[in-house]
């Protein structure tokens, strides 16, 4: 936050001057910005400081990505959504199935409503998980905040989870301090974050300053893990091995909604409205913020014909077992929700659910050499 | 109610702040705020100096040395006439705590106000990275004269190749970790036109990073001419490679011995080399490259960044004075085995690094040797000391093969008390 903007210096010059080359460029910032658009959001900025540069900055260094579309800009504090909407609007609605500036996002982290999700078949699935993000009310984004900000909102967050007890008692490991017997730990529990190397995140100005004001908090039965300053404020992520996809997304109802609470006493809620639903920093993760996904064996059906088509359908994407950025190892896929706004956290655990069901169906199918011909599902 | 945030605030201006703002939440202050100055005012009320100072216990740059939290406190809110500032400046060298070849300086420029701005923290980097030199006393001499060089023609058994690099900055544009597009593409059409300019030995052609075909990529990479898009962090966490590749590009002379590196970590870097030893032949075509684009880009009412004080002004405060490394790829087997190596480079003023450049380590048997110093020396004293430490080393090498001892030379005076 303390960082400057550079701006009024910038506006000696044209707005042709200044736009960016994207000649070579395929992410949703480059298909959106037009030098219209340029000229008319260019002289402005939030309150804090961010302006249309620091916004599209990630998206004209990075111009596209192998395995999936990326978004091509960051939002440096929630304000961002509205100073630059003609901006974001459209990538949004790009990014988020034709989503609408006028339309309302629907927010349901009852646990109670999912149906099913108790029986994925364990010989095929490995894991499942839920993460979200949220971001702290007051306080500026990743990408734009201070040093003493980002101290603020780990101050904050540790004496929020500090005050868990029962099933979410734990701990807090800050990256700047923690033991080697911790970080070995942390590392063989698949918990520890490192200090991104992504360029998508490092041209976003995300890892300034690193690890200062990081860290990891989990709870003492490893199920339940909050990253502490990463790409949000907090990453929220509950998780276990087997396919009780139900279970892990009660925990995550659950937890959530205690630290919820407890920031919201200390009048420093989660920053959300009811169009976008919960403010993260990558237009990407608006809405629910959620990617609910498995570690799932497909090696038939990975490499059948229409697999692409079928996870199309079924509203579902894969990456590798590495996280986003990486690619699938011995036919064990991540597969998680497409969606992120538009629809609750419910209905898309949903869709993963009954979607990850049917494709293990699917896969046994084929290792019997039958057809899935009449299996294929009509679009979700 | 005094929560945990506000705690991480003292004194009773926070409290009156806090007040105003309503009830301790300041999200809806800001959300709420129309004046945007207000909300700026607010937000350095509510982060003193003291919230933001980085945390420097494992860092070992020159940076980290010099930065107190009572320098930062003063020079945080302070804003050169481009709006570049303090913490920008410092990024660098709070993301990289210290490099395992060599002592970093951790800090960069984002234009030529920078060093006055921020002279705090400058000068003494600038004494401690220059053997004592203070800008605020001193002086630093220019002297682009090559015939002043004497013994400049090396025994090629030893030396592979010889260069002489510096850079040059455009006057009243931005720096690379500061300058926007415009500026960049600026400083390129300024550069070019003014290199179109060029003729004779030094005629030649301007190649955009963007725009070369496949075939002229290989050319330049072959020749070892191209540069590529930074990726150590110490240049990355500086922030000279946005925009990549906008604004590239190489310049080099139809004998490509003459080669200028546009917007990379600085407006210009101006190359001459040569395979073999003729230091002497590469210095002069130097000299006569730089009076001869200076004199062209004058022509058209640009200068480079030159004051009496810190001599010319480059990105990094390692290349001020200068800007000048002059070096040779030298094979020294028997000598750079021998433990006193590292002490006759010391006390000839030298340095060694891998023939990767910067940032890699030696391999084998041969060593890039250069300058260590930049500012409070001219060029012509700095080539002298480079060439007469050369021709040393090599005699020492020489001296090893017919097995006859060496004696490590006293060190040379530099102005540190």
């Amino acid at each position: 936050m303390a960082k400057n903007c550079h701006n009024d210096y910038k506006m000696k010059f044209t707005g042709e001057e200044e736009f960016p080359d994207l000649s070579l460029h395929n992410n949703h910032m480059a298909k959106v910005l037009t030098k219209e658009i340029y000229g008319k959001l260019r002289g402005k900025s939030t309150p804090s400081g961010f302006t249309v540069d620091d916004v599209i900055q990630t998206g004209v260094d990075n111009p596209g990505h192998p395995f999936i579309m990326t978004v091509g800009c960051v939002a440096g504090d929630e304000e961002c959504y509205e100073v630059f909407k003609d901006l974001l609007d459209p990538i949004i609605s790009d990014r988020h199935g034709g989503y609408k500036p006028t339309d309302k996002h629907k927010t349901d982290l009852n646990f109670e409503n999912l149906k099913g999700g108790d029986d994925l078949d364990p010989n095929y699935v490995l894991s499942s998980r839920v993460r979200t993000g949220r971001s702290i009310k007051g306080f500026t984004l990743p990408p734009h905040n201070s040093r003493g900000e980002r101290r603020g909102i780990e101050k904050l967050s540790i004496e929020a989870l500090a005050s868990l007890d029962g099933e979410f008692k734990g701990k807090y490991y800050p990256l700047n301090g923690m033991t080697d017997a911790e970080q070995d730990l942390l590392i063989n529990d698949h918990f520890l974050f490192d200090k991104p190397v992504s360029p998508l995140l490092t041209c976003a100005g995300m890892a300034r300053d690193w690890p200062d004001g990081r860290g990891i908090w989990h709870n003492d039965n490893k199920t339940f893990l909050v990253w502490v300053n990463e790409e949000d404020h907090l990453r929220v992520i509950s998780m276990q091995l087997g396919g009780n996809m139900k279970e892990v997304f009660r925990r995550f109802c659950v937890g959530l909604k205690k630290i919820e609470e407890i920031f919201k006493k200390h009048n420093h809620g989660f920053s959300w409205n009811e169009h976008l639903g919960y403010i993260l920093t990558c237009p990407s993760n608006l809405g629910t913020g959620l990617r609910g996904g498995v570690h799932v064996k497909l090696p038939k059906l990975s490499t059948h014909a229409k697999f692409e088509e079928i996870l199309t359908r079924l509203r579902l994407q894969k990456r590798g077992t590495g996280g986003v950025d990486t690619a699938s190892v011995g036919g064990v896929f991540d597969i998680s929700n497409a969606d992120r706004l538009g629809s609750s956290e419910v209905d898309q655990v949903q869709l993963v659910v009954d979607g990850v069901k049917l494709m293990v169906e699917m896969e046994k199918k084929l290792e019997k050499n039958e057809s899935i011909d009449g299996m294929i599902p009509a679009q979700k | 109610m005094a929560n945990s945030f506000t705690r991480l605030i003292s004194g009773r201006n926070a409290a009156v702040v806090l007040a105003s703002l309503g009830a301790g939440t300041m999200a809806t202050g800001f959300l709420l705020s129309e004046n945007v100055s207000l909300a700026a005012e607010a937000r350095t009320k509510l982060y003193p100096p003291s919230s933001d100072f980085p945390d420097l216990r494992k860092h070992s740059n020159c940076m980290a040395a010099a930065l107190t939290p009572a320098i930062y406190a003063k020079l945080r809110d302070k804003l050169t006439p481009n709006n570049w500032t303090l913490d920008q400046s410092i990024q660098t060298g709070v993301d990289n705590p210290g490099h395992p070849f060599i002592k970093t300086v951790g800090c960069v420029a984002g234009d030529e106000e920078s060093y006055e701005v921020f002279a705090e923290l400058l000068d003494p980097i600038i004494k401690d990275r220059h053997n004592g030199y203070d800008p605020k006393t001193m002086k630093h001499p220019t002297d682009l004269d090559a015939s002043k060089i004497t013994n400049g023609v090396f025994d090629e058994n030893y030396v592979l190749s010889s260069r002489v690099r510096t850079g040059r900055s455009i006057r009243g544009l931005s720096l690379p970790p500061a300058c926007s597009r415009a500026e960049r593409r600026e400083v390129e059409r300024v550069v070019v036109t003014a290199l179109a300019g060029l003729k004779g030995d030094l005629a030649g052609r301007y190649y955009s990073l963007g725009d070369m075909t496949d075939k002229e990529q290989q050319q330049l990479i072959d020749d070892h001419f191209l540069f590529d898009k930074p990726v150590s962090p110490l240049l990355t966490c500086a922030f000279m490679a946005r925009d990549w590749p906008d604004a590239r590009g190489i310049w080099h002379n139809n004998e490509k011995t003459f080669l200028i590196w546009v917007n990379e970590e600085d407006h210009t870097r101006v190359i001459s080399m040569e395979k073999g030893g003729n230091m002497k032949r590469v210095f002069e075509r130097f000299c006569s490259g730089l009076k001869k684009v200076e004199h062209l880009i004058q022509e058209r009412g640009w200068e480079f960044m030159w004051n009496e004080r810190l001599g010319y002004i480059l990105t990094c405060p390692s290349n001020l004075g200068t800007g000048l490394r002059a070096g040779v790829h030298v094979r020294l087997p028997k000598l750079s085995k021998d433990p006193r190596f590292s002490k006759m480079l010391d006390n000839l003023r030298l340095q060694k690094r891998g023939t990767g450049g910067v940032d890699t380590a030696a391999t084998g048997d041969t060593f890039d040797i250069s300058n260590n110093d930049r500012l409070g020396k001219s060029e012509v004293e700095l080539v002298q000391m480079l060439v007469d430490g050369v021709n040393h080393l090599i005699e020492c090498e020489k001296k090893l093969e017919r097995g006859q001892d060496i004696k490590v030379p006293a060190p040379i005076t530099q102005f540190r008390k």
